[in-house]
């Protein structure tokens, strides 16, 4: 397997374009959480003309919920959700700026197209792995939408948190790809 | 007749929400092990190798396997010479739910269909009450994720398709879920019964032990066949390609209506927890 690439948040155009399905990397600095409702009321935000949150512009959010932290721990077990259910929404939060999701699953042909357009790049997190992903947020804050409980945003810091590019800018697939390459007729 | 404090039904299902969460069981483990040494992708190997990592943290840690800590379902097998006292069986398994989600730092996954608003204690659990023999209770507590939950269906074939229908469904069905319910999975699969009753024998098949001999041998057989058909897909870990779709194919099977033939795909992810216990 090739090298980790340690990339760096905020993303520019250059940090993106250099990113091919399948490489592997290591997220390093700020990215925010946003599930199912939370995607529904930055929409809300968006439609009526107000302020996000946070600055999008840049920005990964990864699609968790995580459990809650043991006292003395910055969080709980945070491994990904289904990317999917987030498909109506991210279209929308790319044109606002968005340039990385984090989460697992196939995403819909309107997302991936948007991905090319917008300069973005969707990354896979192991599903199931949220005990070990755990160890590489450093920090956790929540900082919009308190009562959604385990789908509140939060502002996480992470060091070397680990995942694998899936959708590139340039329109590739790896959950088409990989399973091609195993396939047996 | 024996008397059983119904307290003591609260305390055993408070402790099994929360090692079922931070023990995957060695059956669980052993799979792992043996789909890695056979695997070829290097994607596959390495996820495989983050799955055994990850349980052997939060095992350590005691801190959930998966961030979805499931809808609990509770399946009690109650001694028909048993007499429960000090309350309502329902209420104490959902005092047990509470305080295990509370006290083991779980996450709370539950909400209204409509408003979506969190019920707050991870309550209700899904209990399935059978009357068996004996003076014993045997509590099961299995929590149950949302995404390969999501992917499980129940469908009424017509008899005309046979066992080779069964096949084509029970594959189309893990191929069309992909990388969803997280894989490897396991594959608990019903015939037969009724609507409800197949889909309660499909889940019930998820709880026996991974690599055991299913005691029929045309199912054994049939599961085999299956297993070998889902992991020819190529969909593998977390659906990124590689020859472990799917750890085992579990069938449980009854009579049906001469007009019948129901099926069941409940479909389990990895981080398959169940934990149980005898009173």
């Amino acid at each position: 397997m090739s090298k980790p690439i340690r990339i760096e948040t905020p993303l520019s155009d250059e940090d993106v374009e250099r990113l091919k399905v399948g490489d592997r990397v290591l997220i390093n600095g700020v990215i925010y959480t946003g599930r199912d409702t939370a995607h529904k009321r930055l929409l809300d935000l968006i439609e009526k003309g107000e302020e996000l949150p946070f600055d999008i512009a840049g920005q990964i959010i990864y699609y968790v919920g995580p459990t809650p932290a043991r006292p003395g721990k910055p969080t709980g077990s945070a491994g990904p959700t289904s990317s999917y259910r987030m498909d109506p929404y991210s279209p929308k939060l790319m044109e606002k700026g968005l340039r990385g999701m984090i989460g697992k699953g196939m995403r819909s042909q309107e997302v991936i197209d948007a991905m090319r357009k917008f300069k973005a790049i969707y990354m896979a997190a192991v599903g199931g792995a949220g005990a070990l992903i755990a160890r590489r947020i450093k920090k956790s804050e929540i900082i919009a939408y308190e009562d959604l409980g385990p789908e509140a945003i939060r502002r996480l810091e992470v060091e070397d948190f680990p995942a694998i590019v899936v959708n590139d800018v340039w329109g590739n697939d790896l959950y088409v790809e990989g399973v091609r390459r195993y396939e047996r007729a | 007749m024996r008397e059983v404090d119904i307290g003591i039904i609260t305390e055993k299902v408070k402790s099994l929400c929360m090692e079922a969460n931070f023990d995957l069981g060695k059956d669980v483990l052993d799979a792992f092990k043996k789909a890695k040494a056979k695997e070829e992708s290097p994607t596959a190997r390495e996820i495989l190798g983050q799955l055994e990592e990850n349980a052997s943290i939060a095992r350590g840690e005691r801190v959930g396997i998966c961030q979805d800590t499931g809808i609990a379902v509770v399946f009690v097998e109650m001694g028909q010479d048993i007499h429960l006292v000090g309350g309502d069986l329902n209420h104490a398994i959902y005092e047990g739910v509470r305080r295990g989600y509370q006290e083991g730092y779980l996450r709370k996954s539950l909400c209204h269909p409509f408003t979506r608003a969190n019920t707050g204690d991870n309550t209700p659990a899904v209990i399935h009450v059978e009357i068996v023999p004996g003076d014993k209770v045997k509590l099961v507590v299995a929590p149950k994720g949302g995404g390969s939950e999501n992917m499980s269906r129940v469908t009424m074939l017509i008899p005309a398709v046979g066992k080779k229908g069964i096949v084509e469904y029970v594959v189309r069905r893990v191929k069309e879920s992909g990388g969803f319910p997280c894989p490897p999975t396991i594959v608990g699969v019903g015939i037969g019964g009724t609507f409800e009753e197949t889909a309660l024998l499909a889940k019930k098949a998820l709880l026996r032990p991974i690599g055991s001999k299913n005691p029929d041998p045309e199912l054994d057989s049939l599961e085999g066949e299956i297993l070998d058909e889902i992991n020819r897909l190529g969909i593998g870990p977390q659906g990124l390609g590689g020859r472990t779709t799917s750890l085992a194919v579990h069938i449980n099977m009854m009579p049906c209506h001469i007009a019948s033939l129901p099926l069941a795909v409940n479909i389990q992810c990895h981080a398959h927890r169940h934990k149980e216990a005898v009173i």
